[in-house]
């Protein structure tokens, strides 16, 4: 990894003195498969295309384009700098960087927090930005002293020269080195004298997260800034046909009632007024195309639909007769739900419209979006955009909308009320507000041959696209294949000779939206129950069975295993606990959970230990990775459990966390995590923690009752029904 | 009139006497570190001490707490809060930390009543904060290692 990066000056390096005599390093790396732009000529010294600024007093502040949410980027992005930049660790602060094509994320094209590739997407960037800034502050020291530049090594936020027994500070140099040019070759570290990649480095962000001062969304205050709540339509396609705001505007406390394209605005001097203005609202809906949608209506649908030939989206040998010919052959029905991000921050975002400009405080991943959208709402320029992206409490992908309809709704209530504004969106708007993870069907046929070898696996799935309708439509919706309808299952490694994947993606009403791990949420679950129900029904050790299937894939193996060990799979376990595995691959990264269990005779599941074997190829953090295993597989346990936004004439019928439960610490299992050493680039690790544990804990439950849930949540209900019906077998 | 004590100082406000006092700490004293998850006490993250109890700030009507002692996050006293903050550092356990202030302020007032709490107790006081994060295991342990610190006749 001792490769030379040839800098073209034209392509993006840029440096220039910052105010006060520091060093601003501007820096840009096209998106893959894109033309480098040309940085702009004539850029102001604290321009913001810079991701790195060094003042005199030797202050470090990196700006990290990704935003934080809790998967610690705040700490993972100056780590990466400064590893490069040998810099002192102590002198490191972070500020979020503003919304400008300049930050693009390197893989997407366009300045977003998703898909875990926080890392990925920066990892040669930002170490280029902390080796070219390391190289210029030598290139100084050595000019100073008049010394050769070869002769000098920059360590711990210093510039050494041993012969001559000189040293100094990074902030010291930093007006010399501004005036230098930016090197045409920069030669990255070897991994082996790698310091601070690899190692758990303390997050940046925990000191302000526990004193109350960390500066989330909802915190934000505008001078002379009103409170606004929105009453949006209950049934999903409907819309206003008349209101009566006479009432809510005698509430005390309340400015101004506006009608805006998503419903109507109460706005007040603060959220209590508001919610007040908007209780004494006199409203008329017209229901619309939504009126009869309901989750059982729509269950029936798919499940029609998955018995008839969809759009093919795997192909591998001839599945149809295989099945036809095989002395054995299962078939499975499988569901889920919709479900609701649940950030423990509700949405929210202030907007203040200035002549000609508009400057907007939220929490979102998507700052690339929501800088165009925000733009077409107001009526003006991406350039007269200024997003402060706030600290997330929580994103998930819902801060991530592909139409920004959060931001875009405050940026039209602040056009209607004609003041800075925040809007606030109370918890029952957070939960029947839609961009749900879409409900999925899945039906699956596999054959066995007389040995209980899978000889072929047909998987037809029935769901919303998240894809259609948005501006990425073009990019990732190819031959009527949405693919993160099918990731997870037309990708399935095991070795079945006869395999087809076809997809049926009706439309509705409901809007969806990306949910962290988004279509694995569903095809995790679904492919590794279905190759557990293939192991029993043709008895299998269901560990020996994947291990079998997955002979060519090593890593997939590698942590299938180690997982299994840790557990100590095959070994005595303690009366009444039960065994499940599964592992699955997602954002790059390899996956195992073996869940241990026990289920009383009311149905009611306790989750006693998860052990979770992970390979994200190279490490930067390891506390990271294993928090984020940790965080994926409660996260993933309550979609397992009890998540469930369901439908009735249209509307939601949950509404906060009574009747929609997440997980909580007395239900919070032991959780033992194991990284996987490795060289390979590295891939993510927000999400791919999540898809495994469902099935891990439904062939655990199979493993202790014969009994086989095959549709999300587990409430005691439906595994007590599943286990009457695994006794008495109709 | 309504007048409150909070972290030890007095403010006399005008304003409507039902509205939450998580709402009056938050934008009339501009304490923002209680935060709003809920409405209806289900989550804890807008968890403040009252009288020195763990009280729901988003169900409790500012009237209600007249002539009572509020402590809020920013307020709470370095004898409990010193320990739990370094242990919820030495353990890493915030994430995005929306709801770690509630967490803090309910493990605060677990620890005042109970200074050696087992799991069971941690679970006891501990389930009515929700964490969307996922860093329960890690609070687990953080107030274990902070009660470590405490001398045992607790700290109230």
């Amino acid at each position: 990894m001792n490769a030379g990066y040839e800098m073209r000056r034209r392509d993006f390096l840029k440096a220039s003195a910052a105010l006060g005599g520091g060093l601003v390093l501007g820096f840009y790396v096209p998106a893959r498969g894109e033309e480098p732009a040309a940085i702009r000529e004539g850029a102001p010294p604290l321009a913001p295309n810079a991701w790195l600024r060094i003042d005199a007093d030797g202050t470090l502040t990196v700006l990290v384009s990704k935003s934080e949410m809790g998967q610690g980027v705040y700490t993972s992005m100056p780590m990466l700098i400064a590893e490069e930049l040998e810099a002192d660790w102590s002198l490191i602060r972070v500020e979020a960087a503003p919304a400008d094509p300049l930050y693009r994320n390197t893989i997407f094209g366009i300045q977003v927090t998703g898909g875990s590739t926080s890392v990925s997407s920066s990892w040669e960037q930002q170490r280029l930005v902390g080796a070219a800034m390391r190289e210029m502050l030598i290139a100084a020291a050595a000019a100073g002293w008049g010394v050769a530049a070869s002769e000098c090594r920059a360590r711990q936020g210093q510039v050494i020269h041993e012969a001559g027994g000189r040293r100094a500070s990074y902030g010291s140099l930093a007006e010399a080195a501004a005036k230098l040019p930016v090197p045409g070759n920069i030669r990255l570290k070897d991994p082996k004298d790698f310091r601070i990649i690899g190692t758990s480095v303390a997050r940046l962000d925990i000191p302000a997260k526990i004193d109350g001062s960390a500066g989330f969304g909802l915190d934000v205050q505008i001078p002379g800034m009103l409170v606004a709540v929105v009453a949006r339509c209950p049934v999903f396609g409907g819309r206003l046909k008349s209101f009566d705001a006479e009432k809510a505007r005698k509430v005390p406390g309340v400015k101004a009632v506006a009608r805006v394209p998503s419903g109507v605005a109460v706005a007040a001097v603060d959220y209590w007024s508001a919610l007040q203005g908007r209780e004494a609202l006199e409203l008329e809906w017209e229901p619309g195309e939504g009126a009869e949608l309901s989750s059982e209506g729509l269950y029936a649908e798919y499940e029609k639909l998955a018995q008839k030939p969809g759009v093919v989206a795997r192909k591998q040998g001839d599945a149809d007769r295989a099945l036809a010919q095989a002395p054995r052959r299962i078939e499975a029905l499988y569901r889920v739900p919709y479900l609701a991000h649940a950030t423990m921050e509700p949405l929210n975002c202030a907007v203040r419209l200035t002549g000609g400009k508009c400057e907007i405080w939220t929490g979102t991943q998507f700052q690339g979006g929501d800088r165009i959208a925000a733009a077409k709402a107001a009526g003006l320029s991406p350039e007269q955009i200024h997003i402060h992206t706030q600290l997330l409490g929580g994103g998930f992908g819902r801060r991530a909308n592909p139409h920004s309809d959060f931001v875009v709704e405050a940026v039209e209530v602040a056009k209607a009320v004609q003041a800075p504004v925040k809007v606030v969106w109370s918890r029952e708007d957070d939960t029947r507000g839609g961009y749900y993870r879409p409900l999925w069907v899945s039906r699956l046929e596999g054959a066995l041959d007389a040995e209980g070898n899978p000889l072929a696996w047909t998987h037809r799935i029935a769901g919303q696209s998240i894809i259609r309708g948005t501006a990425f439509e073009q990019a990732m919706l190819q031959n009527g294949i949405d693919g993160t309808s099918v990731e997870g299952a037309a990708d399935l490694p095991y070795a079945i000779a006869n395999l087809q994947v076809e997809l049926h993606s009706p439309q509705n009403p409901v809007t969806v939206q990306w949910w962290r791990s988004v279509g694995h949420s569903h095809t995790g679950f679904v492919v590794e129950s279905f190759l557990d129900e293939l192991a029993a029904a043709g008895r299998r050790d269901p560990l020996e069975l994947r291990r079998e299937l997955l002979k060519n894939h090593p890593r997939e193996r590698g942590v299938l295993e180690r997982a299994a060990r840790e557990a100590g799979w095959g070994n005595p376990i303690p009366d009444g606990r039960f065994r499940g595995l599964a592992q699955h691959k997602s954002f790059g990264s390899f996956v195992a959970q073996v869940a241990e269990i026990s289920v009383d005779d009311r149905g009611r599941i306790r989750v006693h230990r998860v052990h979770c074997a992970v390979d994200c190829g190279r490490v930067v953090n390891p506390d990271t990775v294993r928090a984020q295993m940790e965080s994926g597989i409660i996260f993933g346990l309550t979609a397992a459990l009890k998540g469930e936004i369901s439908l009735e004439k249209g509307q939601v019928r949950q509404s906060n966390f009574h009747d929609y439960p997440l997980l909580r610490l007395d239900e919070c299992p032991e959780i033992a995590v194991f990284i996987i050493e490795s060289s390979e680039e590295p891939t993510g690790v927000g999400e791919p923690g999540v898809p495994p544990v469902a099935a891990a804990l439904a062939n655990a439950l199979f493993a202790a009752t014969g009994a086989r849930v095959r549709q999300l949540p587990m409430t005691p209900e439906r595994v007590k029904a599943a286990m009457d019906a695994a006794v008495n077998p109709s | 009139m309504i007048r409150i004590n909070v972290n030890g100082k007095d403010h006399q406000l005008d304003i409507d006497p039902a509205t939450p006092l998580l709402w009056v700490l938050r934008e009339h004293l501009m304490l923002t570190g209680t935060k709003f998850g809920c409405g209806m006490a289900r989550c804890g993250a807008c968890t403040v001490h009252l009288d020195g109890e763990e009280t729901r700030s988003c169900v409790t009507p500012v009237k209600d707490v007249e002539g009572r002692k509020v402590v809020t996050i920013e307020g709470l006293a370095p004898a409990l809060g010193e320990p739990l903050k370094e242990a919820w550092t030495q353990e890493q356990v915030p994430q995005c930390g929306y709801c770690q202030p509630g967490m803090i302020m309910s493990a605060a007032a677990l620890l005042s009543g109970n200074p050696r709490p087992n799991d069971v107790d941690i679970d006891d006081a501990m389930s009515g904060n929700l964490c969307r994060c996922g860093t329960y295991p890690r609070i687990r342990k953080a107030i274990h290692r902070a009660a470590a610190e405490l001398p045992e006749g607790g700290q109230s």
